[in-house]
């Protein structure tokens, strides 16, 4: 994929230079900070009432009590944080010119595409590393399966992807970034919330618009499960997006 | 170097350029000329990949720019419409980007970025953030990744818009020692630039091709000769012949399609009553007679007072001497 690295390490770049990563990161790990914070604070409460209660203290694990729902609590943050990063991929680039630049390059469309989309990706896990130091501080005072912590992250990864995925193809739908980042908003809560419905239709439809849920997939890696549907899920979201993307970015050439 | 066939780009149902058909040989430096929105951004856009044609052919060197995009796209350097760049990198990072990009392995790209820095000019502001780079460098920037990869074919849109008198001159001079060895397609709106620059030019209207002369050949045209656009049904052969013979005709020339001649006449006599006599008492059909001249002049008339009082001081001056 010739001139996919030289995009990669500009969009790296052009992350780094911008205020956005930075707000955005902050903000991502107070909030992550505090949900660990709340979620240990109230385990050892449990604990102390446990103590005098040994059936009770059986129940009592770091993996279920803090560590499951940090994870999800991160999802959520990062259903609306990765928007805001991935808003102006393509519409900034189109509003300032320089996607006939790039597309001038003799370069392919894909290795555009696969340059932005694993650059933003980058970032995130670089946002997501950080969220390590927690659990280490955590490892300090308790004992957890770090197996477990390992296949959440890997179901995090994999959510953040199909979210890039999906940001990359409404920032080349538009020159605004804010209406990159309401359609990205708008599109990840539809496919978050689409889940809900399936316990109120039928169960044939019900099992279709669950699995159509793009936060349901990430319940069973953060019980420490590995289900070949969900990796295939989140592998097939983020290719459809991408293909999207290449597709109407061609429609709009032909448009002119 | 370049070779146009009936390229045709439709917006929706408006076309932006019909049936444009032109060739650029290996070395020339030809300008674009015409009022905005004539459809030289179009064409350049077309030329350089990032449109494809509703119909018609391209050729870059020998190569067709859709069967061939990507090799077709290492041979051309673009400098966009609004010289679009990254303002938020140094023009160093900018350069090593644009050169990666265009397909250098590291050792070379940096060989290229060094030297373009220095052929453009830009030892000063390697260092600098593009965005608070006054307009000029901006400009030398734009042209300097264009030139990275060291490609024949330069494509230029308006590539001196915006820049103070002194800054136009610089590019000019920047252009005119990049065509020494390269093939060169620049647009403007403005006659001067064209005909200090370019050996030959096209002149562009409302997506059509009005003219295609050298500098000195449109120049005497605009003064001293009219043209007029025959269609004639008849005997090519022996029309050509006899429109040639006409008294005051200049030059004759057959058409594009079929049955249309291209007459160029003086400009101080009544040729055209003369030419559609003869036709008619030869036996042949005389379909249309179309005046060009006049549109030709109205867009030199546009041209012209779209540039600066200087340059149109200058301009008065070369119609002076003739």
């Amino acid at each position: 994929m010739r001139g996919f690295l030289a995009v990669f390490k500009r969009e790296l770049y052009a992350f780094f230079v911008s205020p956005v990563f930075y707000v955005v990161g902050t903000i991502f790990l107070a909030i992550a900070g505090y949900f660990f914070y709340t979620g240990v604070a109230y385990f050892s409460l449990i604990s102390f009432q446990a103590a005098q209660n040994p059936f009770m203290g059986a129940q009592v694990n770091l993996n279920d009590m803090v560590i499951k729902p940090l994870f999800d609590d991160i999802s959520i943050i990062l259903l609306l944080m990765v928007p805001l990063l991935t808003m102006r991929l393509l519409a900034e680039e189109k509003k300032t010119g320089t996607l006939e630049l790039l597309l001038t390059y003799p370069l392919r469309d894909l290795a555009v595409l696969l340059g932005k989309f694993l650059a933003t990706l980058l970032v995130l896990l670089i946002l997501l590393s950080a969220t390590l130091v927690y659990l280490l501080i955590l490892s300090g005072f308790g004992e957890f399966e770090w197996g477990v912590v390992l296949s959440g992250y890997g179901g995090l990864i994999l959510l953040c992807a199909a979210f890039v995925a999906l940001g990359l193809f409404v920032s080349s739908l538009t020159q605004n970034q804010i209406i990159a980042a309401v359609l990205g908003f708008g599109a990840l809560m539809m496919f978050w919330v689409v889940g809900w419905a399936g316990s109120l239709s039928g169960p044939a439809v019900g099992q279709v618009v669950k699995y159509l849920s793009i936060m349901e997939h990430l319940d069973s890696f953060t019980k420490g499960v590995l289900d070949t549907r969900d990796i295939a899920y989140y592998l097939t979201f983020c290719a459809f997006f991408i293909f999207a993307t290449l597709r109407y970015l061609d429609s709009q050439k032909i448009r002119g | 170097m370049i070779e146009v066939e009936h390229l045709t780009k439709f917006y929706g149902p408006v076309p932006a350029i019909a049936d444009l058909s032109f060739r650029i040989d290996q070395g020339e430096i030809v300008g674009f000329l015409g009022p905005n929105g004539a459809g030289k951004t179009t064409t350049m856009k077309v030329l350089t990949g990032f449109l494809p044609p509703t119909s018609g052919s391209a050729r870059v060197d020998g190569l067709d720019i859709s069967q061939n995009a990507l090799q077709v796209k290492e041979r051309i350097g673009y400098l966009p419409e609004n010289n679009p760049l990254y303002t938020e990198m140094t023009v160093e990072a900018f350069l090593s980007f644009a050169a990666r990009a265009k397909g250098l392995a590291k050792g070379a790209a940096a060989a290229a970025v060094f030297a373009t820095v220095a052929d453009c000019g830009l030892e000063a502001v390697r260092g600098r953030i593009i965005g608070h780079l006054s307009k000029g460098f901006r400009q030398r920037v734009g042209l300097a990744q264009a030139l990275l990869n060291n490609p024949p074919v330069l494509i230029l849109d308006e590539p001196t818009i915006g820049l103070d008198p002194a800054q136009v001159v610089e590019i000019r001079q920047l252009i005119q020692s990049l065509g020494r060895e390269r093939t060169i397609l620049l647009s403007s709106h403005i006659l001067p630039e064209v005909s200090q620059v370019c050996q030959k030019v096209i002149i562009l209207n409302q997506g059509r091709i009005v003219a295609t002369d050298t500098v000195a050949g449109l120049t005497a045209q605009l003064q001293n000769s009219r043209k007029v656009r025959l269609t004639v049904r008849g005997p090519r052969e022996e029309i050509l012949r006899a429109l040639a013979a006409q008294a005051g005709v200049i030059r004759v020339e057959a058409g594009g399609a079929e049955e249309e001649y291209r007459v160029e006449l003086e400009k101080d006599r009544e040729v055209r009553a003369d030419l559609s006599r003869t036709i008619v008492r030869q036996g042949w059909d005389l379909l249309e007679l179309v005046s060009q001249e006049l549109s030709l002049e109205e867009i030199f008339v546009q041209l012209v007072t779209e540039e600066n009082p200087a340059a149109e001081a200058e301009l008065k001056e070369a119609v002076d001497d003739l």
